[in-house]
């Protein structure tokens, strides 16, 4: 399979006069149709990292390349998903969904002529994620799992090569939050879209992802790749299975390390001032 | 109390409270003998009403015309300038100290230069409810657009979108409540725009009205001119927050709906 998303060496600062990098030689390759999960202690710059791969951001040092070509400004293939659903509260569900196809081409320029055939393909999606009966809500009469479920059809729906998902289920319950891993993970399976997916739940990465970048404190570069061999689909009993606890055992140490070393970092810089 | 004897007791205090303070009034005035040239009672200023209606009416009309065209005015070049400031953190940035220091100064200081510039009569007062309306619709306008999430923007770019889209798919409809917010206040301080500019310089108007009425001595008829003013406020106000609900109910998340349930 050949490389879709790579990062070589890449440093990010926000602001000319600020010191400190967000990133800092950040090195890591990601498979066509991988899914890929991005974890670390929180103010790594993994927020960042979303920033420079759909192109929002420009590298300040390194090469960031997708599909085999160098970003330099936002990319069109990209579906993305936050933490915050920012669904149109004036629009009916269907027609949030609906809202890519209204922006992106080629779709942009067919929607007028072929919208029953469009309207079919969000129904669908809307299926396979339980919604369909909800089309014609606006999006504040859903609970936040429906809104979050609604949120990753709005990113699929113009069928992305690329979805960036940061942190998208970090504001629901154990148990929704659960059930949308399954609901991703189905739709992925189908789809086999690459994925990166930024979050700082560990047991989520290990579910859902093939490999794991772990990445250290400000400033974020990758410090540990994980390979998860776990077989898919793979279901809560998973989680219980001693091969799965391992690998969320060890990334939290690397995890507790670089947080430790961090804390350390900020003392010495507090004291020299 | 019931839901349905609630909102009935919403729908009449209003009319309640008005009673209220009308009957305090008259009794005030009727038990302590005050005379009709210090605090008119509400009948005499009824009977004062009454008895000029023609000329109270022709003045009110000319007052709302006035009102209504400055106020036209004010919601296109206060959405165009909303749009602006709002769209361009350079703009918004360079231009907010100036609107600030323009809306600082208090419009009665502007109108004998607008009468040096548009003489006397409607012009004027067109342009006093302009320069006194267009102002809360800008800022309105330009938060409503740079409270946009950022997160949508990104999602929105990420698929192409440009500065256009980002405008007319989010940007406007999400500022349309913070829109009509401002169109009630807006409209209201219109009013008072044409008012104060009919009492300075023009020859006709509700403001032209009262100030004849106080060079006379009619108390009586300036009260009447205040009561028509404040109605002709409240219609239009309650004509905008009609529209408002209309147009923006999503902004105010329809309380009484269901709120489904589920994962």
């Amino acid at each position: 399979m050949p490389e879709f998303v790579s990062l070589q060496d890449v440093s990010l600062r926000y602001d000319v006069s600020e010191s400190t990098l967000a990133l800092s030689g950040a090195t890591m390759s990601i498979k066509r149709g991988q899914f890929a999960a991005v974890v670390g202690p929180s103010g790594c710059g993994k927020s960042s990292l979303m920033k420079l791969v759909t192109g929002l951001k420009r590298a300040t040092g390194g090469t960031v390349s997708v599909a085999g070509k160098r970003v330099n400004g936002p990319l069109k293939i990209v579906g993305m998903a936050f933490q915050n659903p920012t669904l149109l509260p004036w629009r009916r569900l269907l027609s949030n969904l609906m809202l890519p196809l209204e922006i992106v081409q080629p779709h942009r320029g067919r929607l007028r002529t072929h919208r029953g055939e469009y309207i079919e393909k969000a129904r669908d999606l809307l299926r396979t994620v339980g919604l369909e009966e909800f089309e014609d809500r606006y999006p504040w009469m859903l609970s936040g799992g429906m809104q979050q479920r609604a949120n990753l059809c709005r990113s699929l729906i113009h069928e992305p090569e690329l979805l960036m998902l940061d942190e998208p289920f970090g504001a629901l319950d154990a148990f929704t939050r659960e059930e949308l891993w399954d609901v991703l993970q189905s739709i992925w399976m189908t789809r086999k879209f690459t994925t990166v997916l930024v979050t700082h739940d560990l047991r989520e990465a290990a579910y859902l992802a093939d490999v794991i970048f772990v990445m250290s404190a400000r400033p974020g570069r990758v410090i540990a790749t994980h390979q998860v061999d776990l077989p898919r689909p793979r279901n809560i009993e998973t989680t219980f299975d001693p091969h799965f606890i391992d690998m969320v055992h060890k990334i939290r140490n690397e995890i507790a390390q670089v947080r430790s070393e961090g804390r350390a970092a900020t003392a010495r810089t507090l004291k020299a001032v | 109390m019931t839901s349905v004897n609630r909102r009935r007791l919403e729908i009449a205090i209003p009319w309640i409270v008005i009673g209220t303070l009308l009957l305090t009034w008259q009794t005030v005035v009727v038990a302590f003998g005050i005379k009709p040239f210090v605090l008119p009672s509400p009948t005499v200023i009824f009977a004062a009403f009454v008895e000029n209606r023609g000329p109270i009416m022709q003045h009110a009309l000319f007052t709302l015309t006035s009102t209504m065209s400055g106020f036209s005015l004010g919601v296109a070049f206060g959405m165009t300038l909303g749009v602006i400031i709002g769209s361009s953190r350079l703009v918004y940035v360079g231009l907010y100290p100036v609107l600030i220091g323009f809306n600082s100064i208090p419009k009665v200081a502007i109108v004998p230069l607008l009468v040096l510039w548009l003489g006397i009569g409607q012009p004027t007062a067109i342009a006093t409810a302009f320069l006194l309306s267009f102002f809360p619709i800008a800022v309105n306008v330009a938060t409503g657009l740079a409270t946009v999430e950022p997160e949508l923007e990104d999602v929105l770019l990420s698929l192409g979108a440009t500065k256009a889209d980002l405008l007319f798919k989010v940007g406007l409809p999400r500022a349309m409540p913070y829109f009509f917010a401002s169109l009630k206040v807006s409209i209201t301080l219109a009013f008072i725009g044409a008012v104060i500019a009919e009492t300075i310089a023009s020859n006709d108007g509700i403001g032209y009205l009262m100030l004849q009425a106080s060079s006379q001595f009619r108390i009586p008829l300036m009260f009447a001119g205040v009561f028509v003013i404040a109605f002709m406020g409240i219609v239009t106000y309650l004509i905008f927050a009609f529209i408002e609900r209309r147009m923006t109910g999503w902004a105010t998340r329809g309380r009484d709906i269901q709120v489904a349930s589920g994962g």
